[in-house]
């Protein structure tokens, strides 16, 4: 899709006016290639005295074979010595040209308000010296999990800093919070890898709550889905189709379903990534019971659920007939449960298995004209709250995605005002792309995701909107 | 074959104060400044006349004329000319690896006493003929016509005429050792300051070195200079601070202040048995315990250039169960204040220690105040082969002093190597 704003304002006439305009200029954010290596620079890392964090954010960093740097006195530098991590030294005092991709601080060691001030000692030097998309990511612990009122106050106070973070990022850079509760802490590395890497591309100021949850299998993270059943909804085209490619790539065998008006659609996508197809309509009370039977008898069973498939129906309330109400209801929201009770019922969801949403920006904020759709999506997000310890019971988890505005044909044909202001008034000043609500998708159902549960993560490039 | 040792032990050392290049030494060669280091030592030891093992000694930079600089320098002094020498070369590791070598011996047993000496000059330094003139004149030595020899000197071009000067510069990297230790110190983060604060010290202790006499028996005057000519007490952080960065770049942390400058001088060890030592009634200052070489590879791999003793001084702590805070004394020639601090940096650091030395923990701080005590190369400068024998002279007589004592000697050298010793008293 053309972004006709970028491509004027990135050329020098355009730019000049956008600038005299105050209009912001969006750069081209990195996204995922196949076999790059998970950062594409170094990353720096730091640990406010006392943090838990240092070892496993070692590990994985030495895992992902990063180049790393750290102040010579941090806490941090005596994990990483004994991960096999052979970190530089940065020193603000001599900070000569260096930059980096990442900026990693554990703020896990955090106990009172005074003490953020360890966030200030942290960024306030290197946050300029971040690159282009480049990745700056807090880590702390859930305020719940904090038994000490000040302990649990200072550490939700790392939200505002994330969130204001994201902000004053530029060039495409990105800000994230990652709470990480007590025990959890070997399950931070798929939330860490996401984080870090291009595939985060559109999420910006957002937070992840790291939990119970099953002991993290070993795998492979060039294709964390090898060998598993991923059934897609909506597959046949938009974000659909991206989240089906993008978990084939990750070497789901991906099952698709669609209406039967674009049965054609949908199996031109499944066919070119080797996947199967269900046309139905989820809506037909029937559904539920012919796709249980379809995973039963071609799988045995299914891995991951995305629940993608989803309308708009947009009129203001006093102009809205039932219809556009029962009908949108019936398609965002209520067929969801409906599968998902089917295939708890028959116990169909894998051992580990992942259910994730497709929610909304307007779920959270509520938008004028869709008083049905935002309904709906924020019915997702109570789904996907209420149905996590119902999951967790099972050894699986269920969260949502948030997209924002996302560049589809359902976004294509919005008129020119409402979709220019769409696009811009976010951190990134663009809209997202289908791959990259598809990349937060794979995220969640990575086997190795097994401390997420009943998230709800946000595409949208820190959108002004519903913050 | 010997398998059993003895000590060698330090009786004396004497150097020439060091001049800095194209100064007062500026027509003085290599072997009349080691001759003069040589007959100072000599005479303060009351060693004239007598049959040594042998002498040992070295200059980096040497003309091919010196082929044998320290026998035909030893033939200019008051030693017996019975006394055989040979060179060594292991760049700036020179004037150390000389002490080491004798040191062995002496303690198998081949030799009783011996010099360990070094000399430099870079005033004097060994101007090579141009690479094309040189083919071209030697084709002509071998060239039996008369007519052939005027065809190749035809071949002559003005452009040969200019001479091939040695340059202070890696010849793997073609980056000078200055520019090598800028990355180092951006590398290890080293601050301006901390390089300065550095270099302060080192002129401030050198000087209070020489006003309370400490120099006196170490130093013979030469050729008018007392005292080290780079010697420049009394300065400030603010002072310093005005100067220009002159390796790496503009936002550089070296400076001529904390680099040290390019000099001349020579320097002489006396070393025995301790039965040598009784006989000639000389008192043992202090006894050589162990010494290790290590090498980096500066080229392909992480480390900087001048970080070999970084790996040379944990192996010889683990060999002698030592850790290194288990010294009262620290002589780390500052070839540059941030070769010292990347050092003690490197030491501090559990990923170093871990990741390339593969300890479990970092080997620690040092105490500064046990650092240099007497002052460094900064202040004194360093005429490349004789800073090894500065070393083991000044911390011979600091341990002696104290009545006791360990000491750490660390040296870096070009090429990525180090080399470093103990001793004790
Ligand atoms: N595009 C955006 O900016 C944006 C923003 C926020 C949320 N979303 C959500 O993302 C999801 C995908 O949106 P899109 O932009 O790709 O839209 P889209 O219209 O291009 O794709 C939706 C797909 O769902 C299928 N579908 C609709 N009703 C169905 C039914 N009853 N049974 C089976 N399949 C059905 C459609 O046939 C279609 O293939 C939706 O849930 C949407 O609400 C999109």
């Amino acid at each position: 899709m053309t972004d006709t704003y970028s491509a004027l304002v990135n050329n020098p006439v355009g730019g000049f006016v956008a600038k005299n305009l105050g209009l912001p200029k969006p750069v081209p954010l990195d996204r995922y290639v196949e076999g790059a290596p998970l950062i594409d620079g170094a990353v720096l890392v730091g640990s406010a005295p006392g943090g838990r964090l240092g070892p496993s954010v070692a590990t994985i960093l030495a895992g992902a074979d990063a180049h790393v740097d750290s102040r010579l006195d941090d806490e941090v530098r005596s994990p990483l010595g004994a991960a096999g991590v052979d970190a530089g030294v940065w020193n603000p005092e001599a900070p000569g040209s260096q930059r980096w991709k990442g900026l990693v601080f554990d703020a896990t060691g955090i106990t009172s308000s005074e003490q953020l001030r360890e966030l200030w000692s942290f960024f306030h030097p290197t946050i300029r010296r971040l690159a282009p998309s480049g990745r700056l990511i807090v880590l702390g612990t859930p305020p719940e999990d904090c038994t000490e009122p000040r302990h649990a106050t200072a550490q939700r106070a790392l939200e505002g800093f994330v969130r204001a973070a994201g902000k004053e990022c530029r060039y495409g850079a990105t800000a994230q919070l990652t709470y990480v509760a007590p025990g959890a802490e070997e399950r931070l590395e798929s939330t860490l890898r996401f984080f870090l890497s291009p595939r985060s591309a559109y999420v910006c100021g957002q937070l992840a709550r790291i939990g119970a949850g099953k002991d993290v299998p070993g795998i492979d993270w060039e294709r964390p889905l090898h060998g598993k059943v991923a059934l897609v909804t909506g597959a046949s085209r938009g974000i659909g189709e991206a989240i089906a490619r993008t978990l084939e790539r990750d070497g789901a065998h991906v099952v698709g379903l669609d209406v039967p008006p674009l049965a054609d659609d949908l199996e031109k996508v499944v066919s070119s990534i080797g996947g199967s197809a269900i046309v139905a309509d989820i809506t037909d009370p029937e559904a539920p019971a012919q796709i249980c039977d379809e995973l039963q008898a071609k799988h045995g069973g299914v891995d991951v659920v995305v629940h993608n498939a989803g309308v708009t129906r947009d009129k203001t309330l006093g102009g809205m007939d039932e219809e556009r109400w029962s009908l949108l209801m019936d398609i965002n929201l209520s067929s969801e449960e409906r599968i998902n009770d089917a295939l708890i019922e028959r116990d169909l969801l894998n051992d580990n298995g992942r259910v994730v949403c497709v929610s909304s920006m307007s779920g959270i904020a509520g938008n004028a004209g869709q008083t049905n759709y935002s309904t709906s999506k924020a019915g997702v997000i109570g789904m996907v709250q209420s149905m996590a310890p119902v999951f967790a019971e099972r050894g699986a988890t269920i969260n949502a995605v948030a997209p924002g505005f996302i560049e589809t044909q359902m976004t294509a044909a919005m008129p020119i005002g409402p979709r220019e202001a769409g696009r811009r008034m976010n951190s990134l000043s663009q809209g997202g792309l289908p791959v990259d609500v598809a990349e937060a998708i794979a995220w969640f159902a990575s086997p190795a995701s097994t401390g997420l549960n009943g998230n709800v993560v946000r595409v949208c490039g820190q959108s002004l909107i519903g913050a | 074959m010997n398998s059993q040792t003895r000590p060698a032990v330090v009786l004396a050392s004497n150097r020439i104060p060091f001049a800095r290049s194209n100064g007062p030494y500026a027509k003085a060669s290599n072997q009349d400044m080691l001759t003069a280091a040589l007959d100072g030592l000599i005479a303060a030891a009351g060693i004239a006349g007598e049959r040594l093992g042998e002498i040992a000694g070295g200059a980096v930079l040497k003309h091919s004329r010196d082929f044998n600089l320290t026998r035909e320098s030893l033939l200019g002094t008051r030693i017996s000319p019975e006394t055989p020498a040979y060179d060594v070369g292991q760049a700036c590791g020179t004037g150390l690896e000389t002490f080491i070598l004798t040191a062995n011996k002496v303690a198998l047993g081949q030799i009783d006493s011996a010099i360990a000496c070094g000399v430099d000059t870079t005033s004097d330094a060994p101007v090579a003929l141009n690479e094309d003139l040189r083919k071209i004149l030697m084709e002509a030595n071998s060239t039996k016509s008369n007519a052939d020899r005027a065809k190749l000197l035809a071949k002559l071009r003005p452009g040969m005429i200019v001479p091939e000067i040695p340059q202070n510069a890696e010849p793997r990297t073609g980056l000078s050792m200055g520019e090598h230790t800028a990355i180092m110190a951006r590398d290890w983060g080293i601050t301006r300051e901390a390089q300065d604060e550095l270099a302060i010290a080192s002129h401030d202790r050198l000087a209070a070195a020489y006003e309370e006499g400490f120099e006196d028996d170490l130093v013979t005057p030469y050729l008018g200079l007392e005292r080290d000519q780079n010697l420049r007490p009394g300065s400030t952080l603010e002072k310093l601070g005005k100067l220009k960065p002159v390796f790496g770049g503009p936002e550089g942390t070296m400076t001529a202040a904390n680099s040290t400058p390019l000099s001349d001088g020579a320097s002489a060890v006396l070393l025995s048995s301790e039965q040598w030592a009784k006989e000639h009634g000389l008192t043992p200052l202090a006894r050589f315990v162990d010494a290790e070489t290590a090498a980096v590879d500066h080229v392909g791999g992480r480390d900087g250039l001048l970080m070999a003793p970084a790996y040379a001084v944990p192996r010889m702590l683990a060999r002698n169960e030592l850790s290194l805070q288990d010294f009262d004394f620290y002589e780390i020639h500052e070839a540059f204040a941030a070769q010292v601090l990347s050092t003690l940096a490197a030491w501090e650091d559990p990923v170093f220690c871990h990741e390339r030395l593969g300890l479990d923990a970092p080997l620690g701080s040092i105490d500064r105040a046990k650092l240099n005590v007497k002052g460094g190369s900064l202040a004194a400068a360093h005429p490349f082969a004789a800073t090894g024998g500065r070393i083991v002279g000044n911390l011979a007589k600091i341990l002696h002093e104290n009545g006791g004592g360990r000491g750490l000697i660390s040296i870096c050298a070009a090429g990525g190597q180090g080399v470093v010793g103990i001793l004790e008293a």
